[in-house]
């Protein structure tokens, strides 16, 4: 809750020298954030992979040596390096390597879309909530709490089972997982500074509420909840690709990780290193991102 | 204490009425006419009267809900598309099951996470600390029905010393704990299962016990001239409320989020009957497997908020 007052002292004189005494260098909060984030290693490290595996999604057409549809009833579950399949081919006669990166661009959406409309929707929801107090906070946390009560998992499976597969009805399912606990922390955070005396004073000196939200209440909430987010990416991205694996997820023949993992399964005997490729991959990016998000949480300095 | 039993119970129950609603309202989400299943495509407008109304989908809906409901309460959530059969008969044999995977689950994933996580939060910045972290993120970021075809592959395929799925020739009524034979099927079920719940307690643990020990009481202690033994004594033991918390909620995921792992291994709990019901679309078993595991998660958080009122005095007074 200091953001604010952080910000403001490094307003002040940053470089020039009051009464003479010596120039201290003073950082905005951002700025110390970045700055400590510069000298951790293994942050940077493997947000450099998650930059790469974002790449690499991005430009699959580029990359991918083979069309990741294109099926061969001659070629299935071939090893490593057969014919120019580097990394083998699937129970379709499918280039893996070509669907592994192509994959990469379902299992990122599904990992980001959930997370990035949960944030929005239970953000506004809690910071509401946390605002109005009383009645509208009851109504809102109540309701959340209802939600809460289901473990994830089964929460993301009970929805997306009566809805039936596929990826937009995973991604509403996903975000209603999501939705209460990106509600709790938004709430818990603007109920914290709701009362501060700084923000009478702004409604003493005649702001309106949303000017209030916008400009005291919001700097304070965004850090919690973005924090809160990003180590919900990880889980999103486990969450999307377990619903898949149970065929709730991404339908064929799209490529996806856990959709694969599902399918290549029938042949776990035949073929079992193509098994363990999928996996691999989902566990590569969910482990990038759970190591960046804590980083940056250390960096930020917010427990819980 | 009472006072807060009664008001703790008292708030348990909004909560499991709206978890009531949510699975009462899965019908309602599945997209077309929810007798789609049971009727043939060919009904003429008089049988789908009869058959909707022998099903009650012809009153209100907030009518349908508190029949459902009373019917519920009585122990009756109707009848299974695919099997005919009860669903509270094929819902109860498959939580004997789930259960069993969890209390083996349960306690192995307790002491080892919890060990991992006390280790590392007495040596902080450490090599021993470095090593808990990493080995705790990598079992929170490990997709377990994942690592349950890993462990299929290298233990089943390979080396041929565990059974793949299953629980045996005889099945869930005639298997019996302690005979080699049938137990052998619980092995890898319950190590994928742990390997989360493992990752979770030991980074919770952790973080508690570190922060306990940066408190000035500590400081305290030593001053006093306690040795390094006692101290971590009242570390761990100031630590317990935080990691109680999360091993209960952990019991409740173990219990209520076993699907994957379950689906993996066709192990015959309730994550493999969820299973079964969604591949068949039958709504009846999904909603009643859905209702049971989200009510023992919420008697499970129940429990423990009055278990950890137990220990720590300043929960109750708040």
């Amino acid at each position: 809750m200091n953001e604010r007052a952080v910000v403001a002292q490094g307003a002040i004189p940053a470089d020039s020298e009051v009464d003479g005494a010596p120039a201290i260098r003073v950082r905005g909060y951002w700025q110390s954030v970045l700055h400590r984030l510069r000298y951790d290693w293994v942050t940077l490290a493997f947000g450099v992979v998650v930059l790469a595996i974002v790449i690499v999604a991005i430009a699959a057409p580029l990359i991918a040596p083979f069309d990741p549809y294109q099926q061969s009833i001659v070629g299935r579950l071939k090893p490593f390096g057969w014919r120019g399949h580097p990394w083998g081919t699937d129970e379709l006669g499918r280039d893996m390597m070509s669907r592994l990166i192509y994959g990469g661009r379902i299992s990122l959406v599904m990992g980001l879309a959930p997370v990035l409309i949960a944030t929005v929707v239970g953000g506004t929801l809690g910071v509401i909530g946390g605002f109005a107090g009383c009645l509208a906070n009851t109504a809102i946390m109540r309701t959340m709490d209802v939600f809460y009560a289901f473990p994830s998992i089964l929460l993301a499976v009970a929805i997306s089972g009566a809805m039936g597969g596929g990826m937009i009805n995973g991604i509403i399912s996903l975000s209603l997982v999501f939705t209460p606990a990106m509600c709790r922390v938004a709430e818990t955070a603007t109920a914290q500074v709701k009362n501060l005396d700084y923000i009478e004073a702004a409604r003493a000196s005649g702001a309106g509420t949303l000017t209030i939200i916008r400009y005291h209440v919001l700097g304070n909430v965004l850090g919690p909840v973005f924090i809160y987010a990003s180590s919900l990416v990880s889980v999103s991205i486990l969450l999307a690709s377990g619903l898949s694996f149970l065929g709730l997820g991404v339908q064929p023949p799209e490529p996806d990780w856990g959709l694969m993992l599902s399918t290549l399964r029938q042949s776990l005997y035949v073929d079992p290193l193509g098994c363990a490729l999928p996996g691999i991959a989902i566990f590569i990016t969910s482990i990038c991102f759970n190591l960046v998000s804590d980083g940056v949480r250390g960096a930020m300095d917010v427990r819980g | 204490m009472l006072g807060y039993v009664i008001r703790r119970v008292l708030f348990a129950i909004p909560i499991a009425l709206g978890v009531s609603v949510v699975c009462f309202s899965l019908v309602y989400l599945a997209p077309g006419d929810p007798l789609q299943t049971v009727l043939p495509p060919d009904a003429t407008a008089e049988t789908i009267a009869i058959v909707k109304h022998a099903y009650g989908f012809d009153r209100p809906i907030p009518v349908q809900y508190a029949i459902w409901l009373w019917h519920v309460l009585h122990g009756d959530f109707g009848r299974s598309i695919a099997s005919q059969r009860a669903v509270t008969l094929e819902v109860f044999g498959a939580l004997g099951n789930t259960a069993m995977l969890a209390l083996f689950a349960a306690p192995l994933s307790f002491m080892v996470g919890y060990g991992m996580g006390a280790l590392a939060g007495c040596f902080p910045g450490q090599a021993t600390d470095r090593i808990v972290t990493g080995a705790a993120v990598i079992g929170v970021s490990l997709p377990n029905y994942w690592l349950g075809l890993v462990l299929v592959i290298i233990f089943a395929v390979e080396y041929m010393v565990l059974p793949a799925s299953g629980m045996g020739q005889s099945g869930s009524a005639a298997f019996t704990l302690w005979h080699w034979s049938d137990a052998q099927f619980l092995v890898l079920p319950v190590i994928t299962l742990a390997m989360i719940p493992i990752g979770i307690i030991a980074r919770t643990t952790r973080a508690a016990v570190a922060e306990v020990r940066s408190q000035d009481f500590v400081t305290t202690l030593r001053a006093m001239g306690l040795g390094e033994g006692a101290v971590i004594r009242h570390v761990l033991k100031n630590a317990s409320p935080q990691v109680l918390a999360v091993m209960g909620l952990q019991f409740g995921y173990l219990m209520g989020g076993s699907i994957l792992v379950e689906t993996v291994f066709t192990w015959p709990g309730s994550g493999f009957l969820l299973f079964k019901a969604i591949i068949n679309r039958d709504i009846p078993v999904l909603q009643g497997t859905i209702l049971a595991l989200s009510l023992i998660f919420v008697a499970t958080n129940l429990v423990v908020d009055l278990l950890q009122a137990v220990l720590d005095p300043r929960i109750r007074r708040a």
